[in-house]
């Protein structure tokens, strides 16, 4: 009978339901076809057009009804459909799931076709600053109204789902996903609830999001070969690739799961985040905010660096990313970091901001649960400087029973996940 | 009392009525106050303006101050100020401190994006116009200096607090969540010390528009929260201003020698089905939720001015209780994600002076007398969420 306790004395925190959504696809199965057969979702951009851009390729998720809707629509159809896939494969019920909702989303800001739309209407007689106002007050939109609430996507799946109380919507940059588990977790460790849905969605690839992180140098611009641009650890990555997706986390208490005979796929161990004061983009040049967060992660679980058996990468293929990633981890796991396989599900997925420390957080349960780890493609130039085995472009068989999963964010946001595959 | 008891040991305000604890204490605690407002920048709404700010008071590197817009920079201020007021600043503590901050974000060049207004109207090729006009005029830190996210960043860089950085977003329910995260927080003993807050800069086309999409905007002349009209528009009337708390277990405010405001005793918060029409009886379930002393109680209301959901506050706290309301939006405006650290911080001030704020508006609100043990604060969301706390004497 394993322990529904932990080493502090919580509640243990079980998985027991999963979906995702990338560019590779829809759903569980062939996410993970796709990702373990090392296959890319990354292509040229068609949502918009791509004159002026350095940057002309991503990982949008394009086979939607809401993909060409705007970043509010898309956003809350990815979340949507991974819950919808976690929920019932939790065998909870679909519309009465009865924990809380953690959502992470991006911010998005009112959509400049809808922006246009309403200039349109505007009066040009009127002072600049009122043009739009008044033309919003003369026509109510109530769609652009809800799209430019920062609540209401995670209001309309608290609906949808049966959720909870007052559903949290957060923003830890790129860490996000990675925190809406985390809160999850919390949330249950503290007996607030016997189950938590934790969703990351980002559908918020638009050309202006493009052009930001374009102007902060962030993007790949090796559009030739758009399935080769994602490149992490290789000596010559130049940036990483803007994505979509979304993925969802059934969180429950094993003792809950266990009661009810659900079907447990693995266990959050463990959460450490530590925050960054160094800079706004950068990381502090010797890592001690991403060490700290590792090792709060594994105290967290209860573990020792040697328990880690795989590490699902942040590997987002940016140069800073990258080496600094592999500065924290050989500091962490010292000699041994050689040889922990290391990979980086961006490397096929782009990275999908807001929803990545979720997506990446449901492909490690996989791992654990199938025995296989997702390689890192595109490594066919390493980095000498950083000595990892990423498990180049080849899946590998292997059991993996422990997980660390890294999320680190613009903002100095840095959380971290253990993960296993069995309770103690 | 437990030594896991939520203190508040800092704040930080500021509001167009100026800045810092004793200062909205000031104002607000002298009968008739009268609101600081401005009537002809974005006419014809009003708004309750930024105080002058020395924003090197708080944020001493002007490098720093560059790299944010009003929004981050008025929120990374008022932090600092909570961290002064609770003695906090030291290097220790900050790095193990927790962070939640309620966000809003997106305060876009207002001139970047007229331009493309205004060209798109001679042009079918929009997208394109997009591009052109977005990657030659947008100046590339500014996406940084309107994120989300990094008003908590900037606070990690300026005044170094380290220990953990949540942002929560959607308008006053992030602030509701955010103190009820942090004090739930520590009373599990997952923190021992957090800053918690929000801040919101209401002086910009797309902040105002954020509301008047919905048509929650009072258009005409000011009035006091509880006052305004349906034929008046919508009935907000927003204002600028920040609001952070440093909240910590009774224990670890005992061991380092700091005497606290008061404390939250309770906080709760939902997400009640308004189209079914049941707010009224939400807002009620809040407040019992909250344990009040059954007795006359002041209730430092966030009411927005918001028509229905301000309709239904005012009817839960007459039927649910002796309330003497204190509508602070009178006298601040809505303040968004700012709100319910704002009624809260209010709520603290009057127990530690021990004295009740007089009427902020004196028709609408009953008078209160002697030293409040218990205040209790709400914050009904214009749109959606729901959040009701109690604060007492620590």
């Amino acid at each position: 009978m394993a322990r529904t306790t932990d080493h502090l004395g919580r509640p243990v925190v079980a998985v027991t339901g999963v979906g995702v959504v990338t560019s590779l696809g829809q759903g569980i199965t062939d996410n993970w076809a796709a990702l373990t057969a090392g296959r890319s979702g990354i292509h040229p951009i068609t949502r918009f057009p791509t004159e002026h851009l350095n940057t002309t390729i991503s990982g949008t998720v394009d086979f939607l009804e809401s993909s060409d809707k705007g970043a509010s629509a898309l956003t809350y159809e990815l979340a949507e459909i991974s819950a919808l896939e976690a929920v019932s494969a939790s065998g909870l019920g679909v519309g009465d799931f009865a924990g809380p909702l953690f959502l992470a989303s991006p911010p998005v800001e009112l959509d400049w076709h809808e922006r246009l739309a309403l200039y349109d209407a505007a009066n040009l007689d009127l002072p600049i600053y009122e043009r739009l106002l008044a033309a919003a007050r003369e026509q109510l939109r109530q769609e652009t109204f809800e799209a430019s609430q920062f609540g209401a996507i995670a209001d309309r799946l608290a609906d949808r789902f049966g959720t909870r109380g007052l559903p949290i919507t957060l923003s830890t940059a790129c860490a996000s996903g990675a925190t809406a588990i985390q809160l999850g977790v919390e949330a249950i460790q503290r007996g607030e609830a016997d189950r938590a849905l934790s969703i990351g969605a980002d559908g918020s690839a638009t050309a202006e999001a493009l052009i930001r992180f374009s102007l902060l140098s962030a993007l790949s611009t090796q559009n030739e070969r758009p399935e080769k641009a994602s490149k992490p650890f290789s000596k010559d990555r130049d940036g990483f690739v803007l994505a979509e997706g979304s993925a969802a986390l059934v969180l429950e208490s094993l003792e809950s799961a266990l009661a009810r005979g659900a079907n447990v796929l693995g266990i959050v161990r463990g959460c450490g985040e530590k925050a960054d004061d160094f800079h706004r983009t950068r990381s502090k040049p010797d890592g001690s905010p991403a060490i700290a967060a590792v090792k709060a992660a594994l105290a967290d679980a209860g573990m020792r660096e040697d328990e880690i058996e795989y590490v699902n990468a942040h590997g987002t293929s940016t140069p800073e990313n990258d080496k600094m990633e592999h500065l924290s981890l050989s500091t962490v796991f010292g000699e041994r970091m050689k040889t922990i396989p290391i990979s980086s599900n961006k490397s096929m997925i782009g990275h999908t901001l807001s929803a990545a420390g979720a997506v990446e957080a449901v492909f490690s349960i996989l791992t654990m649960a199938e025995g296989v780890i997702p390689p890192t493609i595109n490594y066919d130039n390493p980095d000498p400087a950083i000595e990892l085995d990423v498990v180049p472009g080849v899946k590998r068989d292997a059991q993996v029973s422990t997980v660390l999963s890294n999320s680190f964010g613009f903002g100095g946001q840095n959380t971290c996940l253990v993960m296993a595959r069995e309770p103690v | 009392m437990s030594a896991r008891d939520v203190v508040i040991t800092g704040l930080g305000l500021v509001s167009s009525l100026g800045e810092g604890a004793e200062r909205h204490w000031q104002a607000l605690s002298a009968p008739g106050a009268a609101p600081v407002l401005d009537a002809e920048r974005f006419d014809p709404y009003t708004i309750h303006p930024l105080p002058e700010i020395d924003w090197g008071l708080q944020i001493a590197k002007r490098g720093d101050q560059r790299q944010m817009e009003t929004w981050q920079r008025l929120g990374t201020y008022a932090a600092g100020v909570a961290l002064d007021d609770a003695g906090a600043k030291d290097e220790a503590l900050l790095a193990t401190m927790d962070m939640v901050v309620a966000a809003g974000g997106g305060e876009r060049d207002v001139n970047v994006d007229q331009a493309i207004l205004d060209a798109a109207r001679t042009r079918n090729d929009r997208d394109l116009l997009l591009n052109e006009k977005l990657t030659t005029e947008l100046r590339p830190t500014l996406f940084l200096a309107q994120l989300s996210n990094l008003l908590a960043g900037n606070i990690s860089i300026v005044h170094k607090v380290t220990g953990s950085s949540r942002t929560f977003m959607g308008e006053e329910g992030a602030g509701i969540s955010a103190i009820e995260t942090a004090a739930a927080r520590i009373r599990s003993g997952q923190s021992s010390h957090v800053l918690v807050g929000g801040a919101f800069q209401t002086e910009h086309p797309d902040m105002l528009l954020g509301y008047e999409l919905g048509g929650f905007l009072h258009r005409k002349r000011w009035k006091p929260v509880w006052q305004r009209a349906a034929n008046d528009g919508g009935g907000v009337i927003s204002g600028s201003g920040a609001a952070f708390l440093v909240l910590e277990s009774r224990e670890h405010a005992e061991a380092r020698g700091h005497k606290p405001y008061a404390a939250i005793k309770a906080v709760a918060s939902g997400r009640a089905r308004r189209d079914e029409g049941n707010l009224p009886e939400a807002v009620s379930g809040l407040l019992r939720v909250l344990g009040a002393p059954d007795e006359p109680l002041m209730a430092i209301s966030g009411a927005s001015g918001a028509h229905s959901a301000t309709g239904a506050e005012r009817a839960a706290l007459a039927s649910a209780g002796d309330y003497a309301v204190r509508g602070f939006s009178t006298l601040t405006g809505h303040l968004k994600e700012a709100q319910f650290p704002f009624a809260i911080a209010l709520a603290a001030l009057a127990i530690r002076h021990g004295a009740h704020y007089p009427a902020f508006d004196a028709e609408n609100e009953t008078a209160a007398e002697g030293a409040p043990r218990s205040v209790v604060a709400t914050t009904i969301g214009y749109r959606r969420f729901e959040g009701a706390a109690l604060v007492v004497a620590a």
